[in-house]
């Protein structure tokens, strides 16, 4: 992310060595740069923007997937996103979203990922391969597949949780629904802020790490005066993307099926369930769509804000 | 760059309102004339059922029998047909989101199962048209429907129009193991009177160790089942219907639905049965599978758990893991009794709930007048004594019955004490909101909720489903 062209002259004299007003990097000229980039531009256009607007559109419909508004969809106004607003299930289901998207990506995913790639940093090469494979598998393997393991695990007659734990009758996916998907989400997303966190820290130099040492600072010590400082960005950008991945996590449903009593209905399972189960309202499951993409932007909004304000 | 974005928003803006229009009504024109004389002809079915899975019978006839059999049919008239078979095994209630939006794309299957009542949902929505408007006169005048009686030809009628072929009707009974009746102190030839002596035989149960009394389907991913297994069966030994046909009104919070929600209180906040499998996402099949190990008391079904749960026959891959060798000495069936003695629907003793799922052709099919030929195949005498040798069920024809009930106690017994007591569902385009917030409310009941909060719940979602509290009923 650039900075935005602004009249702050501390900005100004960062980059004294381009002259400001030269956008024209490329020599290329404004219609040719154009041509270059309409292609992406049309690609977003079809892809995102007007999907986007659709949505839109469609959440200010009456429509539904059979009976009589299927055939004739009636123009309702605001009313889908005002109903939406004050829909209990919406609140709860946002809520749920939350308490999902925080302790199983920002808190674990990060947490986890950051300690496998900060412990295993410096082990044997068999030892971080092994590490790796195993981390990784969680996370390459098809969502239902993965499911369907998980289901086997948690079964509460003959789940293998309950044969260790000899818990037979305990079933987990009920009574702890959301602790559940919360440690699957744990489990099944780490490998990416692993990954991302091994490759962050071979870039922080083992020249300043050595100065701490010598200088007597312990391992926490460099981890937050030295590494920490270092590999910011790198926090950032992954908690931008797992926190955006998470929120239109879609597995759950796969899990727990948005039960027990809506007990884990994420913002996603909400959506599906409302757009084409039951009453399969189209119009109003695109409202709340509308309002997951809002709430997404904003996020994504916040976290570019962190960025660049790492930046100065 | 400000005023470039606004342009860029309203250009985008504008393209959307003019694909706005692609929002509207599936418009099918329907020709029964086309492709009439066409020789080679391909067609697909479509029905919720794969072969090695759920109802594994049915969709080994259709691969078995009915494909070769209607291709060779059409041979010998020099027409080459391909039929191919397009399976699911899939809960109902995804199975008919897929059906609508195939129907509404127009990629259907020309010949597709669909239960009636989702009949009203799909005719609104123009995914289904009548026959006489598909096919025309080849349809109207077949000569099955003399076969067909008027109560199951109802089953896929709507607004006094037939869009398809039945293929049979159901009734619901109590089933219970009769060896832990016998542990219980209950005799093998039970027959609750009452909602009381349910609950008196599921008391008894309790004490026998390992056993969960009494399953009646509740809670939301039961789906379907609870509304025609659980509430509605409870709903007429009330004596209330839950749609009164002349008034135009669905019940609401009155004393009758409290009264239905109060029994379920009784037996899952009272330890008669397992909340827990209520709330599971496969509970209905784990209730099917701890009733098959002699873990449940009773149960309340249709025949298709007697013919496709716990049919005694391992080998066939109809039953599989739920298959009870001994089910004809240790399953035992009665009927549902009314809240209290005669005070079921039409004062009746006892009550029932029954249905019936039906072929349907789809509006865009190429080769109607085809697509209609495999359809009466499959409606055939020849076809359905074919089925009814997999596995014996209610056809809808009457010929066909006379011939395969008596070889089967319960189908005996559904047909000539169940049937005549019975009620339908409504084919109302509403229905199947109206059975979500039914199943709602037993889902708050099951969770703990209080019937009263319960019924509240359910009278307002009942409002926004039905358009308006004009359309309840709450005295």
């Amino acid at each position: 992310m650039a900075a935005p062209p602004t009249s702050r002259p501390v900005e100004a004299a960062a980059v004294v060595t381009r002259p400001r007003e030269d956008s024209d990097v490329a020599g290329l000229g404004r219609w040719r740069a154009g041509a270059f980039a309409a292609p992406a531009l049309v690609l977003v256009a079809i892809f995102l923007v007007f999907p986007a607007l659709w949505t839109l559109y469609l959440g200010l419909l009456d429509y539904s997937l059979g009976g009589t508004t299927a055939q004739s969809p009636q123009y309702v106004g605001l009313r889908n996103f005002s109903d939406a607003l004050s829909d209990p299930l919406f609140t709860k289901a946002l809520y749920l979203t939350l308490l999902y998207v925080g302790f199983s990506a920002v808190l674990g995913q990060n947490i986890l990922g950051f300690l496998l790639a900060w412990y295993f940093r410096t082990a044997p090469g068999w030892v971080r391969v092994i590490v790796n494979v195993l981390v990784l598998l969680a996370w390459i393997l098809p969502g239902s597949v993965v499911a369907f393991l998980w289901q086997a695990l948690l079964d509460r007659n003959n789940g293998t949780l309950n044969e260790i734990l000899h818990t037979t009758g305990t079933a987990w996916t009920i009574d702890h629904p959301m602790i559940v998907i919360i440690i699957f989400n744990i489990w099944r997303g780490t490998a990416f802020s692993m990954l991302l966190y091994s490759a962050a820290l071979s870039t922080v130099p083992s020249s300043h790490l050595e100065v701490a040492r010598l200088a007597g600072a312990r391992p926490w010590q460099q981890l937050r005066d030295v590494v920490l400082p270092t590999i910011r960005r790198h926090v950032l950008t992954n908690t931008l993307l797992i926190t955006l991945w998470t929120f239109n996590d879609f597995t759950p449903f796969l899990i727990t099926g948005g039960g027990p009593d809506n007990e884990s209905q994420t913002l996603p399972v909400f959506i599906y369930k409302t757009a084409l189960l039951g009453k399969q309202q189209l119009g109003y499951g695109s409202a709340f769509s509308l309002l997951l993409l809002v709430a997404n932007l904003i996020i994504a909004v916040i976290y570019i804000r962190f960025l660049r304000g790492s930046k100065r | 760059m400000r005023p470039r974005v606004g342009a860029i928003v309203a250009c985008a803006t504008a393209a959307t309102l003019l694909l706005a229009g692609c929002v509207s009504g599936k418009k099918t024109k329907t020709d029964p004339t086309k492709n009439t004389s066409a020789k080679n002809v391909s067609l697909t079915i479509s029905a919720n059922d794969i072969v090695g899975g759920k109802n594994a019978a049915e969709a080994d006839w259709i691969t078995k029998d009915v494909i070769p059999g209607f291709v060779a049919m059409e041979k010998a008239k020099g027409v080459t047909a391909k039929v191919s078979f397009v399976g699911a095994g899939v809960d109902d209630e995804k199975y008919k989101t897929k059906l609508e939006l195939n129907l509404r794309t127009g990629k259907a299957s020309d010949v597709f199962a669909a239960d009636g009542i989702w009949l009203g949902e799909l005719a609104t929505a123009g995914y289904v048209k009548p026959l006489s408007q598909v096919v025309g006169n080849a349809a109207t005048s077949w000569d099955g429907w003399a076969q067909i009686s008027n109560t199951v030809q109802q089953n896929l009628t709507y607004q006094g129009q037939l869009y398809g072929v039945p293929n049979g009707t159901d009734g619901r009974v109590i089933y219970f193991n009769k060896k832990l009746f016998a542990q219980a102190g209950l005799p093998a030839d039970w027959q609750p009177k009452s909602w009381d002596d349910i609950l008196a035989a599921g008391q008894k149960l309790k004490k026998v160790s390992g056993v969960n009394p009494i399953q009646i389907d509740a809670g939301t991913p039961m789906g379907e089942a609870t509304t025609a297994q659980g509430f509605l069966p409870l709903l007429a030994g009330t004596g209330q219907p839950l749609f009164d046909a002349t008034s135009k009104k669905w019940q609401g919070a009155t004393p009758q639905v409290t009264a239905v929600l109060d029994f379920y209180r009784k037996i899952y906040q009272g330890g008669l049965g397992d909340p827990k499998l209520q709330q599971d996402q496969a509970g209905r099949d784990q209730s099917f599978a701890e009733f098959s190990k002699g873990k449940i008391g009773m149960l309340v079904e249709g025949d298709y758990f007697w013919r496709s749960i716990i049919c005694p026959d391992k080998s066939t891959t109809a039953c599989n893991t739920t298959a009870m060798p001994d089910r004809n000495t240790t399953v035992g069936y009665a009927l549902i009794p009314a809240e209290k003695p005669g005070s079921g629907v039409n004062g009746q003793d006892f009550v029932s709930v029954s249905g019936g799922t039906g072929w349907y052709l789809s509006p865009d099919t190429k080769y109607p007048q085809q697509a209609w030929e495999l359809l009466s195949y499959m409606g055939s005498l020849a076809a359905q004594t074919q089925l009814s040798k997999a596995q014996v069920r209610i056809s809808a024809r009457d010929d066909v019955n006379k011939t395969t009930l008596g070889n089967d106690p319960l189908l005996t017994f559904i047909a000539d004490k169940v049937l005549p007591i019975t009620v339908y569902r409504p084919s109302d385009e509403n229905y199947v909101a109206v059975s979500v917030a039914i199943q709602q409310a037993t889902a708050d009941v099951v969770a703990g909720k209080s019937p009263a909060s319960a019924a509240k719940t359910y009278q307002n979602s009942l409002e926004k489903a039905v358009g308006g509290s004009a359309h309840v009923q709450t005295g």
